[in-house]
């Protein structure tokens, strides 16, 4: 008998003031650019400054999601028997400057602390340094089913009774050098989007963005979880025609079919070449199930999808789909039951289901 | 010697990130590592870069570093020493 | 739960060998990997020794009949070495059954990162490397190169252990019904990222790595790619095929001590070997040989042989850190030393650790310091790395 897997609490910076967990999308900020940031918790009312001196951008989003989340829970650090973390490019923007201060400097005058927190590992490093937590230290790299690879691992290790309760989630950060030159390949798009309006931009790229999100995960549902997780699945490729049959058959796993599912969240991003792959799968047998869409308030990065799996945790919550997020008008009161299908240039999909406990 | 140590301690609250102490907190003889200022072995590879890329010193082996860096006097006093720049 | 691993096929590409017989042939004739570094530029070329592979870019693109300059060398590497692990397990079609790729990556593209960094705006013909940076592109590349579709496909990075935490995922996700089979290991090209980052915490040798010896001066990197193929008992009965050992247990642990070093006692290592032996059922007294991770820096042996001291008491089994033929590989170290266990274990013999002279002072710990035939039915091998990631898996010859 496979044990039920539940998440218990949310934590998440974003370029949505969600560091504030008391609220839901109550004011949504809007933009109107290329590339977005976080909304920046204060730093100093979670992190030492001793502690905070080394921290890269990524760390400081990380650990304040990580403490919320923990908070939330009402689980004492001690009580974390694994911590499990996504992310796309680790902390990139240290990574970055200690290129360019090999080639700068001719290889001369470098200093490790760069070098350090380049280790795509660093930040589930450093969170359980500070924790002093000696269980499973995963990091997963994989693009944009980083934080889905993440959530297997614990998924599966509290499902087989491996692990109690687990620390996980993801991360990325916006640097320049990473923005530029994707820019130069078209990967960020040419002109600014207003956030209301990405759906209709027309053109190609997504609106680069950055953000962290941890989540208190565990097989004893404890109170007010936020819902019970029965899958994840992940896919390397996918044609246009084959998801609608791979979401089928993963929902059959779970005996269901798409009638049960009462919200598919989909991470549109606004690029006219790959929202496409949402539009296949919105066709046919999901077609009239209400539907949401996320990057339009957290913007496109490795672990964005973090976002919508945190959306979808409150949405179940809370009871009620957010005006913004919804896609359409068909949208249900109190959704029981969430599919998430997320991809990112027709490459990493992923397929993450949840239900309300 | 004292512009030195005053160079030094600015120096150290720099390169190391130090924001929440001021050049005037640091006494000549406080000990940088463990209680005084709480550095590590990381800060004291940064350090050593300071010494060659400021001073000209070279070190081979991290180890040197620990009687070099007990203080900022100790520090001091030793670039005074061995400087090439 | 509690279904067997099988390992049924291996590849490898190290600094002593372009393939498994190769590198077998050089562990057994002392056959060192480690030189002066020849294909990359550096200031440190004098002070530093490496574990390159012989093969240059284009020589490996040719083996692979691929374009010139459209991957990096830690994805040419990786493809080599997953192609021959998937032909030694006699696989054929990739696609018949469920089956997963996961690979353990520190620098993924960066060797092409940091030669193109300033090269984006100006040539357009590089730029396909821009995205080569993501640690997981090297990976997704591998599996397309094996023909591997809609499948299970995601990288692992936790610095040194990373390719003993992919092969650990994948005997989980064999254990636990997720995948039938899977390709798990690790690749790490040399790139001036990795010699100027190990140069800044000067714990990079400047002569032969000699590993647990008490005048250590540090480690010599090196490169490589190594993958086992795993697949659960009902395929392998389904396909009547001898295993070539089993993953028997596995441990990941953290030192949460300091963020690069290890802590003097080994607490995580300690922690990683009980897991691993809790796994497998084991006592340590049936464990036949320790494959260390013994990079040859001073802080690793001490608390890596105080770890040892721990679980084994008075009487640490034959160890050896192969590292001194190699070079430390990063990433790829989990995946070249289960290859080695393997060998280990198939011929019964333990591979040397060279260059060892005079024991550490602060215990009474000598590695083998020559070829030596034994009979084995149980290997342990550890892989720790940043961030305080330690990691044991144990191999057997028998289920």
């Amino acid at each position: 008998m496979k044990n039920k897997v539940y998440i218990r609490s949310v934590g998440s910076v974003s370029a949505q003031k969600t560091y504030d967990n008391t609220s839901f999308l109550n004011k949504v900020v809007t933009y109107n650019e290329t590339v977005t940031r976080v909304i920046d918790p204060n730093y100093k009312d979670f992190i030492p400054p001793a502690a905070a001196r080394r921290m890269a951008k990524g760390i400081k989003m990380s650990t304040v999601s990580a403490k919320n989340a923990l908070t939330e829970a009402n689980t004492e650090e001690s009580e974390v028997d694994a911590i499990i973390v996504g992310t796309g490019l680790g902390c990139i923007g240290d990574s970055e400057k200690f290129v360019s201060d090999i080639i700068d400097n001719n290889e001369q005058f470098l200093t490790p602390t760069r070098f350090i927190q380049s280790s795509h590992n660093t930040v589930a490093g450093q969170i359980a340094l500070g924790m002093g937590c000696k269980g499973h230290n995963f990091t997963y790299v994989h693009s944009s089913i980083s934080f889905e690879s993440a959530l297997l691992d614990a998924h599966m290790q509290l499902m087989n009774d491996e692990a109690s309760t687990i620390l996980t989630g993801g991360v990325d950060e916006l640097v320049e050098h990473h923005v530029s030159t994707h820019r130069l390949i078209g990967h960020i798009k040419k002109d600014p989007v207003e956030t209301m309006s990405i759906l209709d931009s027309g053109s190609k790229g997504a609106i680069f963005s950055e953000g962290s999100h941890f989540f208190v995960v565990s097989n004893k549902k404890g109170e007010n979880a936020y819902s019970e997780l029965l899958g994840i699945r992940t896919f390397n490729s996918l044609e246009r025609d084959e998801i609608e049959k791979e979401a089928l058959s993963f929902l059959k796993e779970q005996e269901m079919t798409s009638d049960d599912i009462d919200l598919l969240i989909l991470g549109y991003n606004g690029d006219v070449e790959f929202d496409t792959y949402y539009e296949a799968l919105s066709q046919e047998s999901f077609k009239n199930t209400p539907k949401a869409y996320f990057k339009h308030l957290s913007g496109e990065f490795d672990t964005a999808s973090g976002f919508g799996f945190w959306l979808a945790n409150k949405i179940l919550k809370h009871g009620f789909v957010p005006q913004v997020v919804q896609l359409g008008d068909s949208s249900k009161e109190a959704p029981q039951t969430i599919l998430i299908y997320n991809q990112y240039r027709g490459e990493n999909h992923s397929l993450t289901l949840l239900k309300k406990c | 010697m004292s512009e030195l140590k005053q160079q030094l301690k600015e120096k150290i609250i720099e390169q190391l990130n130090l924001e929440d102490v001021a050049v005037d907190e640091i006494q000549d003889n406080d000990p940088l590592f463990g209680e005084g200022l709480g550095l590590d072995s990381i800060d004291a590879l940064e350090l050593i870069v300071m010494l060659d890329k400021d001073y000209g010193i070279k070190l081979a082996d991290p180890k040197e570093g620990r009687k070099i860096f007990e203080s900022v006097q100790t520090m001091a006093t030793y670039i005074e020493a061995n400087r090439s720049r | 739960m509690g279904k067997g691993v099988a390992i049924t096929g291996m590849g490898i590409i190290s600094a002593i060998g372009n393939n498994v017989a190769e590198n077998y042939q050089s562990l057994s004739t002392n056959k060192i990997g480690i030189d002066r570094i020849t294909q990359i530029t550096t200031i440190h070329e004098n002070e530093i020794m490496v574990g390159e592979i012989s093969g240059t870019n284009s020589d490996l693109e040719n083996q692979l009949k691929i374009e010139a300059d459209q991957w990096s060398r830690t994805v040419l590497i990786g493809a080599i070495a997953a192609r021959e692990a998937l032909e030694n397990a006699g696989i054929t079609d990739v696609n018949e059954f469920k089956t997963g790729l996961i690979s353990g990556t520190t620098v993924g593209g960066m060797d092409k990162s940091e030669q193109y960094f300033y090269d984006y705006t100006d040539n357009p013909k590089v730029r396909q490397h821009i995205t080569g940076l993501h640690a997981g592109d090297s990976t997704n590349k591998i599996a397309k190169y094996l023909g591997l579709e809609k499948s299970f496909v995601t990288t692992i990075s936790t610095a040194c252990s990373s390719a003993a935490n992919a092969i650990m995922l994948g005997a989980r996700m064999i254990k636990s019904g997720q995948l039938d089979r899977v390709v798990v290991g690790g690749t790490d090209s040399l790139s001036k990222f990795t010699i100027n980052g190990f140069k800044t915490l000067m714990i990079l040798s400047d002569t032969f790595s000699t590993p647990f010896d008490d005048d250590r001066k540090g480690l010599n990197l090196g490169e490589a790619a190594a993958y086992l193929v795993l697949e659960s008992d009902e395929l392998v009965a389904k396909k009547n095929k001898k295993p070539l050992a089993f993953v028997k247990g596995y441990g990941n642990a953290n030192d949460a001590f300091h963020q690069t070093a290890s802590s003097e006692n080994g607490d995580g290592a300690v922690l990683a070997m009980q897991k691993a032996l809790e796994v497998a059922d084991l006592k340590p007294e049936e464990v036949d040989y320790v494959n260390a991770h013994g990079t040859a820096t001073p802080n690793n042996d001490l608390s890596e042989g105080r770890a040892l001291i721990r679980i084994f008491g008075e009487n640490v089994p034959e160890f050896s850190s192969t590292k001194s033929f190699t070079g430390h590989t990063l990433a790829a170290a989990g995946g070249v030393e289960a290859v080695y266990s393997v060998l280990a274990l198939q011929h019964n013999v333990i591979f040397p650790n060279l260059n060892f002279k005079t024991p550490m002072k602060e215990f009474d710990l000598t590695p083998v310091t020559e070829k030596k035939e034994k009979s084995l039915h149980t290997v342990l091998s550890n892989s720790f790395g940043f961030g305080g990631n330690c990691s044991t898996l144990i191999f057997s010859k028998n289920q």
